[in-house]
């Protein structure tokens, strides 16, 4: 059959209403401090994981607040827990329980799924 | 006895108008001031609580009615000064009701006007009866609550920053200063009258360089858990169900966005007012390419404007709060007696 190459192109659009902003609140209900970034990006700088590998604090953080919870799920396993992201953040925020329970956060999910 | 104080006309009887009048005639003068509405204030007295402390915006026009009671001080209010002559070395000033007034100088005050929101058609403001404006907001708060055009509680608010400033669109290119941490003050006011209630500021940066801004910004995320989602909102269009539908880049994110929102309030920015204008083009007063009046220098003769006699105080230079203002008046009413002084001796 003559293929005319026709796909269909997921939307690029963040449907705010729609997403699940879940993990987002469970995070900052248990680290108040998750509220307070405001996307400097100097977790991601220091990051050795994020020099390396496609791996962004910042952009974790804002895409589950966004409730862009797929892209972050295998993300979020690649840090190594140092703790650099916190001594740089110039708001306080305590970045490694923030990633802690992002990655509890999506394990509740998966297990409450099963 | 012939009286030899100076007179001085003050024009505008907002926070300006009112500090350098008192001022002024503390210092000995004889002052008029002329003030267009039927009551003194300006902006202030349509304000509810003031940024960043949160202080009732009665406490501050307490504080200046009391010191523009004073027998040095006429007070002419629900008249406008329509346009100054300069010729023959006289300053002579012509209000609306017909009346010549000659003086040995001038203060402008005649502040801001603020930015009309429906010039920004695609966020449409009187178009959409859920869209309103800052100074609308306030006039909710002190009514004591927020509904939206149906009598609702809205749960859903989003307030847009930087409209009408930052803006080639409309011919603003400055940033209006203050709306950013009216936003952040207002999205707090409105987390407080309405329990749960999702409040997001949409912004392009966060200009939040005023003593104890930066702080209220951080309480408004961590207290309040006020969203910020950095991006112009590009249009606004109602749904089926009346919901208000915003699209954004969430330039964070790299995205576009969008939301339904219940309330939208848009942050209108501060503009050179129209009777400023009609003044400045009278007297040959020189403007500036954001169209307020262009100080002498923006270092050190602020006040100063090129026509001898004339003084500038406040928000008819350039976007400024209710410290500067008063501050900028004070420096005002210190020029004009170094002038009147110099001129005598």
């Amino acid at each position: 059959m003559e293929k005319f190459g026709f796909s269909l192109i997921k939307d690029r659009k963040i449907d705010y209403d729609v997403n699940d902003r879940s993990i987002a609140e469970y995070v900052a209900a248990r680290e108040p401090s998750f509220r307070i970034c405001i996307e400097c990006g100097c977790c991601s700088a220091a990051c050795t994981t994020g020099n390396l590998t496609k791996f962004s604090l910042r952009e974790i953080q804002i895409l589950i607040k966004r409730g862009e919870n797929d892209e972050v799920r295998d993300m979020i396993r690649k840090c190594m827990l140092c703790g650099k992201c916190i001594l740089v953040c110039p708001r306080g925020v305590n970045t490694r329980n923030v990633i802690l329970l992002i990655q509890e956060a999506f394990r509740k999910k998966t297990e409450n799924a099963v | 006895m012939y009286d030899m104080s100076y007179r001085v006309v003050v024009i505008g009887g907002g926070v300006a108008g009112m500090e350098a009048a008192a001022q002024l005639a503390g210092r000995g003068c004889k002052v008029t001031v002329f003030e267009k509405e039927a009551e003194t204030g300006g902006h202030v007295k349509n304000w509810f609580h003031l940024f960043p402390d949160r202080k009732d915006s009665r406490e501050v026009l307490k504080y200046l009615d009391n010191k523009i009671n004073h027998s040095n001080i006429t007070l002419l209010t629900g008249v406008p000064v329509e346009r100054i002559n300069t010729s023959n070395g006289l300053l002579s000033l012509f209000a609306g009701d017909g009346k010549e007034i000659t003086a040995d100088a001038v203060v402008i005050a005649t502040g801001f006007d603020l930015f009309r929101s429906e010039k920004k058609e695609e966020y449409g403001y009187g178009i959409y009866e859920n869209v309103i404006s800052s100074a609308d907001l306030e006039k909710m708060f002190r009514k004591g609550e927020i509904r939206k055009h149906d009598g609702s509680k809205p749960e859903k608010i989003g307030l847009v920053h930087c409209v009408g400033s930052r803006d080639e669109k409309v011919d603003n290119l400055y940033c209006s200063k203050l709306c950013c941490v009216t936003a952040v003050k207002q999205a707090m006011e409105i987390a407080e009258y309405i329990e749960n209630a999702k409040v997001f500021c949409f912004y392009m940066d966060m200009r939040m360089g005023g003593a104890m801004y930066e702080e209220l910004y951080r309480e408004a995320q961590e207290e309040y858990g006020i969203s910020f989602i950095r991006g112009k909102v590009s249009e606004v269009a109602p749904d089926i169900n009346n919901k208000l539908i915003v699209k954004v880049e969430d330039t964070l994110t790299g995205r576009p966005l969008k939301m339904g929102i219940d309330l939208l309030v848009l942050m209108a920015g501060m503009e050179m007012s129209e009777g400023g204008k009609k003044i400045a083009l009278s007297a040959g007063l020189d403007t500036g390419e954001n169209r307020f009046f262009k100080p002498m220098d923006l270092h050190y003769a602020s006040n100063k404007s090129n026509v001898d006699g004339v003084f500038y105080a406040g928000t008819c230079t350039m976007p400024m709060n209710i410290t500067e203002a008063i501050s900028h008046a004070r420096a005002a009413a210190a020029d004009v007696m170094d002038y009147l002084d110099s001129r005598t001796n």
